[in-house]
């Protein structure tokens, strides 16, 4: 099969043209800029049919993704970091109002101080916006994770919006062969967005009105029962996706080395990449150790990781964020999907690569050895600092 | 019989909760009246956003999208790109927001929608506060007015900086048609509309809309209200149309703004030397409008 070669950017683009986005609107953020410079360029040449707004700020984006969406067209945007945060008030917006809106979030670290590097606290924060959330560890897996993401937002059972991550630089930037379908083949997956309801000058609604406490909480309840019942068609859609173009990214959770494992880390994004290698250089030293990468956190997949609680004595969680106040959120909601389990092995929280640091295969073969030992002293470990070396906390 | 000037169809619907005497809701009703029911419309946080009724209610015969405080134009740019995309091209699209959602907090995405020429029509109804809150000020509200923030007390804390004037920022835009208008005179507004409701581009109307809860009147008085804001020239009727200004309303013979300011409670503290400020003001603005109107004439097309 022939393949093009791509940044994780430019495969956000092609997602978003091979979804046939109708509405693109979108404001420029480095390391985002190539996602929208591409799209640019797609809508300019007629390659791709879709208005695009080149908004004000982040906040238009949305609040225009938001405004198209509810009149019926396919709408996608991408931001990072700054831009996610300033979006905030629109992305609850976004899932109170219950429009599929897929966008594409480079994860970048906050600052101050600044920092343009890969750190998922910007996505991290907004965990809590009722959008659902996918974390991407190679270009293949964005591109087909944004038409994914769409037939998942879509299905009236859903209904709420998507967030596909991929990490600053070493994915945004960082070209890698991606096989780019044919768009009649994506035409065939993915149908055109068919909302059960929309504006519509011929049957007029109001959407988005005050809704008083008789009312209020059964829409929140809503919203919830929505992300429940997307792990369902998030399962089903990438084995659809894996039926028909012969490659599945592992659903909610991506197992790998899982087999008869003694210890397991859980990591996202492209440090999953580097833990395959980790855990290739321990099992050739005989070492049991395995990899559960979280491709979605929101919904956040507990049956699955209580299914690895049972299989293994010690999980180490490794977050590149920080909740400050306690632990990583991948690590605090691992523990807390792990108290209602019958089986509860070690767990420990790693915190790594923070702002872009680099992840050597080294670094998560130090972390697996302690997970192996169960190594106590703490349950959160920053690794790897540059002032007093390994450091714990709590 | 006399001949109907303004269109009969009804697209608001008796039995909003506005305030009596809202001006408002006669701004949303008379611009309905204009564009027609192929009509859309996004209203941010604002006194009409809950006066068109809490859920399952709504006010309005034609779609409405409620969105967030600062979003209304860039709302609007949204519906109207799906719009086009969905080749749908004989439906008005409406930014609705008050004076606030305008000129004070929308004003960042309403200046993207307008530097982008996006093809929609944003009424700005102005109240001169945040009345929906509770009547704090606003960056529309005029010189001189008491609000709940600038509650005038013993040091005279009352706005002590003249109202942003939105036509003159939207006309910095170069935008192909701003105007302002009254409930006073529903004609004007309508004319106004009808005029400009198919230019393409982005069209700003500033609509004077009293209000007798924050501006402590009586309910019954609005129009007359707005009637003295137009004679007095306090609230001038003008329009500009690709950078050319016309007085579209001039009064036979202006009034003092002492007439207009007397009947408000919001004004009741003031004394005669701050009347003298605020009339010399509205003189100046007077003149230099005159002035525009005359200098730009021979840019017309």
């Amino acid at each position: 099969m022939p393949m093009d070669v791509m940044t994780g950017n430019s495969a956000q683009a092609y997602g978003a043209k091979l979804a046939r986005a109708e509405v693109v609107a979108a404001y420029p953020i480095t390391p985002q800029t190539t996602v929208v410079e591409k799209l640019a360029d797609l809508v300019a040449s007629g390659e791709m049919k879709a208005q695009f707004i080149k908004v004000e700020s982040e906040h238009s984006a949305m609040a225009a993704c938001i405004a198209a969406s509810a009149t019926g067209a396919r709408a996608y945007t991408a931001t990072a970091a700054h831009g996610l945060a300033l979006m905030h008030e629109m992305l609850i917006w976004a899932a109170g109002s219950r429009l599929p809106i897929v966008m594409g979030n480079i994860n970048r670290a906050m600052a101050p101080p600044w920092s343009v590097w890969a750190d998922y606290q910007d996505s991290i924060a907004e965990r809590d916006t009722g959008w659902m959330q996918f974390y991407c560890q190679s270009s293949q897996e964005v591109l087909d994770t944004v038409i994914q993401a769409y037939k998942v937002a879509e299905n009236h059972d859903v209904l709420i919006p998507a967030m596909v991550m991929e990490d600053a630089f070493y994915l945004s930037h960082t070209f890698e062969p991606v096989d780019v379908p044919p768009q009649k083949d994506v035409d065939d997956f993915l149908p055109p967005y068919d909302p059960p309801v929309k504006l519509d000058v011929d049957n007029p609604v109001g959407l988005c009105a005050l809704v008083p406490p008789d009312h209020y909480m059964e829409f929140r309840f809503k919203i919830a029962k929505a992300m429940e019942d997307s792990r369902k068609v998030i399962q089903e859609v990438d084995e659809e996706w894996e039926k028909k173009f012969g490659r599945s990214h592992g659903g909610l959770v991506e197992r790998y080395r899982m087999e008869d494992a003694d210890a397991a880390i859980i990591a996202a994004g492209t440090m999953s990449s580097t833990a395959r290698v980790a855990i290739d250089n321990m099992r050739d030293k005989g070492k049991k150790v395995g990899l559960a990468r979280l491709r979605v956190f929101r919904p956040f997949p507990y049956e699955e990781i209580r299914q690895i609680a049972k299989e293994v004595d010690s999980i180490g969680v490794l977050d590149r964020s920080y909740t400050f106040g306690h632990g990583g959120a991948f690590y605090t909601e691992t523990a807390g999907a792990l108290y209602q389990a019958p089986e509860r092995p070690h767990v420990k929280n790693y915190v790594i690569g923070i702002g872009g640091r680099d992840i050597p295969p080294k670094d998560i073969e130090g972390i697996l050895e302690k997970v192996l030992t169960k190594e106590d002293g703490g349950e959160v470990e920053w690794w790897g600092l540059r002032t007093s070396g390994s450091r714990e906390v709590n | 019989m006399g001949k109907l000037t303004i269109p009969q169809e009804e697209l608001m619907n008796s039995g909003h909760i506005g305030c009596l005497g809202c001006g408002g809701t006669l701004a949303m009703r008379y611009l309905l009246k204009a564009l027609g029911k192929r009509t859309m419309i996004t209203i941010p946080a604002c006194c009409i956003a809950i006066m068109s009724g809490i859920y399952p209610r709504n006010f309005l015969k034609v779609p409405l999208l409620d969105v967030a405080f600062e979003t209304t134009a860039a709302s609007a740019s949204g519906i109207r790109a799906a719009l086009d995309a969905k080749g749908i091209d004989d439906v008005y699209v409406v930014g609705f927001g008050g004076d606030g959602g305008t000129a004070d907090i929308g004003i960042q995405a309403l200046s993207g929608t307008a530097e982008r020429g996006d093809n929609i029509i944003y009424v700005m109804y102005d109240n001169e506060a945040y009345m929906n809150t509770g009547i704090q000020r606003s960056g529309a509200t005029p010189f001189g007015a008491w609000t709940t923030t600038t509650p005038v007390g013993k040091g005279g804390d009352f706005k002590k900086r003249p109202k942003k004037n939105m036509v003159e920022i939207m006309v910095a835009h170069d935008i192909p048609y701003a105007a302002t208008a009254s409930v006073a005179y529903p004609e004007d507004f309508v004319k106004k509309v009808l005029k400009a409701k198919d230019m393409d581009g982005t069209k700003f109307f500033h609509v004077f809309s009293p209000c007798p809860t924050g501006w402590r009147y009586s309910p019954e008085m609005t129009i007359q209200i707005g009637v003295l804001a137009f004679q007095t020239t306090v609230f001038p009727m003008y329009e500009v149309e690709n950078g050319v200004y016309r007085v579209t309303k001039k009064p036979a013979k202006r009034k003092p703004v002492a007439d207009y300011l007397k009947l408000q409670g919001r004004f009741k503290h003031l004394d005669d030397e701050t009347i003298k400020i605020i009339q010399k003001n509205v003189d100046r603005n007077w003149e230099m409008l005159l002035a525009k109107a005359e200098f730009t004439k021979k840019f017309a097309e």
